[in-house]
């Protein structure tokens, strides 16, 4: 099962029509978490939201990721040990408030398990590429807390 | 040492999945949880879990409920520690933290890698403890860099 998430406050379709032809094309099971659209994708199985129980459940039985460039998506993904192919929102397009997730996918650039489509093309032709390797390249679950130099110096912070 | 009572505030998604990654520097602490999605206490396994209303910082009306909502935690429960990554409740949580004698702590999201939050920016006057998860971004004055989740 591949699964699919864009957060939960605003849709985006621009990532979800490319998702919906690839799994037409290639009759991928694709599960989505779409957010608050109006639209409907005809080759994949949806839901607008899910609770975080489901939520976790479905990056748990996922062979691969795609979301938007959210970092609670990557995170969970990256803490499951799954790939994760990320596609950042444009605030001209009126997906986001800013373009913090210009900013985040430029940072995860190179990144084990983490592969990144700038735009619907991009998307497309990696998609298409994964096609073949979808759970070949599965990368090292991280640690599900933070590292441990950075809680050294919050707990300081908090004991103090 | 004694122990704390800490807030640990994030609105639901990204904000709170990194402040679950912190959790091992404030858990030997009394720990009470507050973010916008009531299904998020089935992570919080000993109760302690409070959900405010969900609103971006655009949305007034539904700040406005927040902010009370958030206060009426705070008066309550008189926490001696706040910590919040973010967003809107964690901003709350920070300024009526701090007016009610708490020690607070704002780490602005590693989603903000170019510049910090609207609420991030507001956060600095308030927050003992200003931080960025990214070096890039810390001035002398704070936010400050000693870290980051991942």
């Amino acid at each position: 099962m591949i699964f699919v998430t864009v957060g939960t406050q605003v849709a985006f379709d621009r990532m979800m029509d490319v998702v919906d032809a690839w799994a037409a094309r290639t009759g991928q099971d694709v599960f989505a978490q779409v957010g608050p659209t109006k639209r409907a994708f005809a080759h994949l199985r949806v839901a607008e939201f899910l609770d975080p129980a489901d939520f976790d459940r479905c990056f748990q039985d996922a062979g691969l990721v795609i979301a938007h460039a959210g970092m609670g998506s990557i995170l969970s993904a990256l803490s499951f040990g799954k790939s994760i192919v990320i596609m950042p929102r444009k605030a001209a397009l009126g997906e986001h408030r800013n373009d913090h997730q210009m900013a985040t996918a430029k940072r995860f650039e190179g990144k084990a398990g983490v592969s990144i489509a700038w735009d619907e093309n991009d998307l497309a032709e990696l998609l298409d590429q994964l096609d073949a390797a979808i759970q070949v390249d599965r990368p090292d679950r991280i640690s599900s807390s933070a590292p441990e130099v950075f809680l050294a110096k919050l707990r300081e912070l908090i004991d103090h | 040492m004694r122990q704390k009572k800490v807030l640990a505030v994030a609105s639901a998604g990204g904000h709170w999945v990194q402040l679950l990654r912190m959790a091992p520097a404030f858990s030997h602490h009394t720990v009470h949880w507050m973010s916008t999605n009531p299904g998020l206490d089935a992570k919080i396994p000993c109760g302690g879990f409070v959900a405010v209303r969900d609103a971006s910082m655009w949305d007034k009306p539904g700040l406005l409920v927040m902010a009370v909502q958030v206060f009426w935690r705070v008066l309550r429960l008189r926490p001696d520690v706040v910590i919040t990554t973010g967003a809107a409740p964690g901003y709350f949580a920070v300024v009526f933290g701090r007016l009610l004698g708490a020690r607070t702590i704002w780490i602005d999201s590693i989603a903000n890698a170019e510049e910090l939050s609207l609420a991030g920016r507001k956060a600095g006057r308030w927050a003992h403890h200003w931080l960025t998860q990214w070096p890039e971004l810390a001035r002398e004055g704070g936010p400050h860099h000693i870290g980051a989740v991942l």
